[in-house]
């Protein structure tokens, strides 16, 4: 076996100060499909972008094909052959799927591009490598799926004989999956290298020969995947065997805290994104909404907590309309809320660990007087919910930016959980976050529900809303098709029909998540 | 105070150990200090260094240029830097500049803070020269008060034409920036249309007002010179509330968390409007006062004839300051000795000065230039994360 890619001690500092990248040395050989597997925040981007040449380490040697080299920018690991298929796609809508590829290095004939050679290459390169597709589409028009395949083409075109893909089925439908891993196959036969990332076990087993594991920055070593099990890579991966199991007794709901009836929501180019949803929360319950990206959940939960305007029905909060007032109001009424996007919402990353967690509380008699602040009781509850939320900082005056992923989460949940709620709408509570503090997070939230709050969980992890919730409404094209009121019957297949559309409720079954009247 | 502080970081190591170890030896024991202010961290200790570097290679600039331009350098040199310190009369001139740098520099860290980038600072304190002028002169109240009540109106204007920007920034996103750079132009003229239609002295040569009714001046601090009490008690209260609202009331809360964030205001339920429209009231009526006082302290009658400047110069003080109403005073202190130290330096050596607009722009750029030192900041940045993991692998 002959390397093609070796990578020496290299260490990738963020200006935030996240040690991203921790002393890792990986071996690639030539003619593999070499996974990268680790959990969220484990350093993989991270790696990737400083072998395409996005990232500039601070340490570390990088050898291709034996030669030390310094990747300095995207075009010099194009000229060393490296070429990326980035998560978020870097095609242009407007242009035909040839001009894309051709995009940069166009032929020409006199000035303008010439677009007959351009959809000679594409078509050339496709038939190659059978990667089919129609060079005078629209790329605006063609499906993800499609347009990953461009993006492969793309860097081929380029010369890129070591193809990074960066979760690439992340996006994509079962169907489309199976079809990239039969063109990364035919590609490994032509001579190709590939570094695959995914955190999808079985993925990894059916697709790639090694794998290279990394955990919190650092690499933990290259195994093959022949012998390997799954539970085997998943506790490297986490560094101890992964419980998913949430304690909890079932619940025992109350009265109806927030109750949601017949909400309709159009996009901006008028297609019609949640359909007449209706569904009630009640205190001491989990009610988690479930549904593939796109189907409405994003909109639905944007409205009912005020970040989105627009939309009709009604959303209340023990009598009182949410929906159109503003978020003031609904957090004055008694909601929190845990936000999907941390970094646009969550936080002012520039200021305090303890000013962004008493921001909220501010009107709080324990915290205020009439005119001034109460800056002992401020300095000493701060830095105990901070120290409660095992947020890792030096101090509650530590700026909020510079702290990891996990724990900027840890500032917003220990935020949200101390305002006094009797609503916390959790939407991607764990999403991105390192297994110790979503643990931490999920046993917090039965913890609050024990206390009789009602909680409204929105999640794209279908293990966290099996184990979490209570009872699941899901949503397919915007109208709610399922509604389980127990779930600890259901299994992930069976969401996953729903979920996909495949199978749906009566309206009768449907109208059990409406207890009120 | 200090008891109670170092009693209470103590129980919080009983209560957490493992943060002991944590902790930056250079830094001492956390929760010192104390209260809502900015967050004490690498990246403030670097702001410090990169101000004191950017000081000290503007200063270092301007040597340089001296030494190329004056037949005298070394005298020059001592002109400039030392020269305001050496006589009463320089460091009362240094004094007069830094009062309405103080004034502007608050105004314009008001809304900074909030992120607006209201300029309209410069056009207030024209304006509030020009209210304070008129109620100088047309109104008659007794000695001790008559300043202050013209001072106050000044004020009220100020947080009207402060308000323009801000109401139409917040009910329909119209850049306030580009606002308050035209309503400077109509500050101005509307001033100098009511002082020339109405109020301007025929009997003087130049385009001035009546004389001001005595009572309405301020007092002098010192007969001599032009400082005086009332301007120094008022620029110092202004620092002080400023201070206090800023850092220790939730209306200032909302006003810092806006600078940093508006999302994130909006969505923690902070007020909004508030943050927008309030910081940029509050700004115009600190400005307009700054007018007032300056026209009150230094004139006997209405004299501008054009844009003072204070305004722009309040954008240096606060950007010196990090908008923090706190350091407002040393940065006009800074910004006015380089002035008087500019101005001594080309009445004695012929030096012009408007060497210090070069030292000025030097720091300036240094200072807001994101990048400078950018190789620094990430070396401290890299040392602290690698140490971090050396000792999150010792204790594990
Ligand atoms: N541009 C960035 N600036 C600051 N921190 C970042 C940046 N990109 C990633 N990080 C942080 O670096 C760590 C590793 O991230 P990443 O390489 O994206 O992990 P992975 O791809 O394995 O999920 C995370 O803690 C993440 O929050
Ligand atoms: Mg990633």
């Amino acid at each position: 076996m002959e390397e093609i890619l070796r990578v020496e001690h290299l260490t990738k500092v963020y200006e935030n100060g996240i040690l991203a990248n921790d002393n890792v040395s990986i071996s690639v050989n030539r003619g593999e499909i070499h996974a990268i597997c680790g959990e969220n925040g484990a350093g993989k981007s991270t790696l990737m972008k400083v072998l395409f040449g996005l990232e500039q380490p601070e340490q570390g040697d990088i050898f291709v094909k034996g030669e030390p080299v310094r990747i300095q920018s995207p075009s010099a690991a194009i000229k060393l052959g490296i070429g990326m298929v980035h998560q978020h796609f870097m095609l242009v809508d407007r242009l035909t799927v040839a001009e894309n590829v051709v995009l940069g290095n166009e032929p020409r004939r006199g000035i303008l591009i010439d677009r007959e050679a351009a959809c000679r290459v594409t078509e050339e390169l496709g038939r190659k490598y059978n990667l089919e597709v129609d060079p005078t589409a629209l790329v605006a028009d063609i499906s993800v799926g499609l347009k990953q395949r461009v993006e492969i083409i793309k860097a081929l075109l380029r010369g890129a004989e070591i193809l990074i893909l960066d979760e690439p089925t992340a996006v994509l439908t079962s169907q489309e999956t199976r079809e990239l891993f039969e063109e990364l196959r035919h590609l490994r036969d032509a001579g190709h290298t590939i570094l695959f990332i995914s955190h999808k076990l079985d993925e990894v087993k059916a697709l790639c020969n090694r794998v290279t594991i990394m955990r919190g920055g650092r690499t933990l070593g290259t195994y093959e995947l022949e012998g390997l099990s799954k539970s085997d890579i998943s506790r490297m991966m986490v560094g101890r065997d992964v419980v998913l199991k949430i304690e909890k007794e079932p619940a025992s709901p109350g009265a109806v805290e927030l109750s949601v009836r017949g909400v309709e929501y159009w996009s901006e180019l008028g297609k019609k994104m949640i359909d007449g949803v209706s569904f009630d929360v009640r205190r001491g319950e989990i009610l988690c909404i479930a549904g593939v990206e796109g189907n409405g959940q994003r909109e639905l939960v944007e409205l009912i907590t005020g970040l989105r305007s627009g939309g009709a029905g009604s959303a209340k909060l023990r009598g009182t309309e949410l929906l159109g007032r503003p978020i003031r109001a609904a957090r004055k009424l008694g909601m929190a809320h845990i936000p999907s996007d941390r970094m646009v919402y969550g936080v002012a990353s520039s200021q305090s660990v303890k000013f962004n967690i008493l921001a909220g509380k501010v009107e709080d008699a324990r915290y205020t007087g009439k005119l001034l602040f109460r800056d002992r009781a401020i300095d000493r509850d701060m830095e105990a919910l901070a120290r409660a939320y095992t947020v890792k900082c030096t101090s509650a005056d530590q700026t909020v930016g510079m702290l990891s992923g996990g724990n900027i989460q840890k500032v917003v949940v220990a935020r949200e959980m101390s305002q006094e709620a009797t609503l916390l709408v959790a939407d991607q509570p764990t999403r991105g976050i390192d297994v110790g503090a979503a643990e931490f997070i999920r046993r917090r939230i039965v913890e609050m529900r024990d206390a009789g709050v009602a909680i409204l969980l929105i999640t794209a992890d279908l293990n966290e809303a099996l184990e979490l919730s209570d009872s699941i409404v899901i949503l397919h094209g915007g109208k709610v098709v399922a509604y389980f009121a127990d779930t600890r019957a259901l299994t992930e297949e069976e969401m996953g029909y729903y979920m996909l559309g495949v199978k749906s409720q009566t309206p009768e079954e449907v109208e059990g998540a409406v207890h009120a009247s | 105070m200090h008891h109670d502080l170092s009693g209470q970081s103590a129980g919080n190591e009983a209560l957490n150990p493992s943060a002991q170890q944590q902790r930056d030896p250079h830094r001492g024991p956390a929760g010192k200090g104390g209260g809502l202010g900015a967050p004490r961290d690498i990246n403030s200790r670097f702001e410090l260094i990169r101000m004191l570097v950017a000081i000290l290679i503007g200063i270092a600039i301007t040597a340089l240029v001296i030494f190329a331009v004056s037949d005298t350098p070394l005298e020059s040199l001592r002109y400039m830097f030392i020269g305001p310190a050496t006589t009463p009369r320089y460091f009362f001139n240094v004094l007069e500049l830094m009062l309405p740098l103080v004034f502007t520099g608050v105004a314009i860290s008001l809304c900074f803070s909030a992120q607006q980038f209201n300029l309209t600072a410069e056009g207030i304190f024209f304006f509030g020269g020009m209210v304070a002028a008129v109620a100088a002169i047309t109104t008659k109240l007794p000695d001790g008060l008559h300043p202050f009540f013209c001072i106050l109106l000044a004020g009220l204007a100020g947080g009207v034409i402060g308000a323009i920007p801000g109401l139409l920034k917040y009910r329909w996103n119209a850049s306030e920036l580009v606002i308050s750079l035209m309503l400077n132009y109509v500050c101005f003229s509307v001033s100098m249309y009511v002082i020339k239609n109405h109020f301007r002295d025929k009997d003087a040569g130049a385009i001035v007002s009546y004389l001001f009714e005595k009572t309405a001046v301020l007092d002098k601090v010192v007969a001599k010179y032009r400082l005086t009490t009332g301007g120094v008690v008022l620029a110092a209260a202004v620092c002080l509330l400023a201070y206090l609202f800023m850092y220790k009331t939730r209306w200032g809360f909302s006003v810092r968390a806006a600078g940093a964030n508006m999302n994130f205001t909006r969505y923690t339920g902070l007020n909004v409007a508030f943050a927008v429209i309030g910081s940029q009231v509050l700004s115009g009526v600190v400005a307009g006062m700054g007018g007032a006082v300056e026209m009150l302290s230094m004139f006997t009658r209405f004299q501008w004839a054009a844009l003072t400047g204070y305004g722009w110069d309040g954008v240096i003080v606060a950007i010196f300051a990090r908008n923090n109403p706190r350091h407002v005073p040393l940065a006009a202190l800074f910004l006015a000795y380089l002035r008087i130290g500019a101005d001594i330096m080309m009445r004695r050596t012929g030096v012009q000065m408007e060497i210090v607009k070069v030292i000025q722009a030097i720091m300036i750029v240094l200072l807001v230039a994101e990048s400078f030192l950018a190789k620094t900041r990430h070396r401290m940045v890299v040392r602290e994360a690698t140490r971090e993991s050396i000792v999150a692998e010792e204790v594990a």
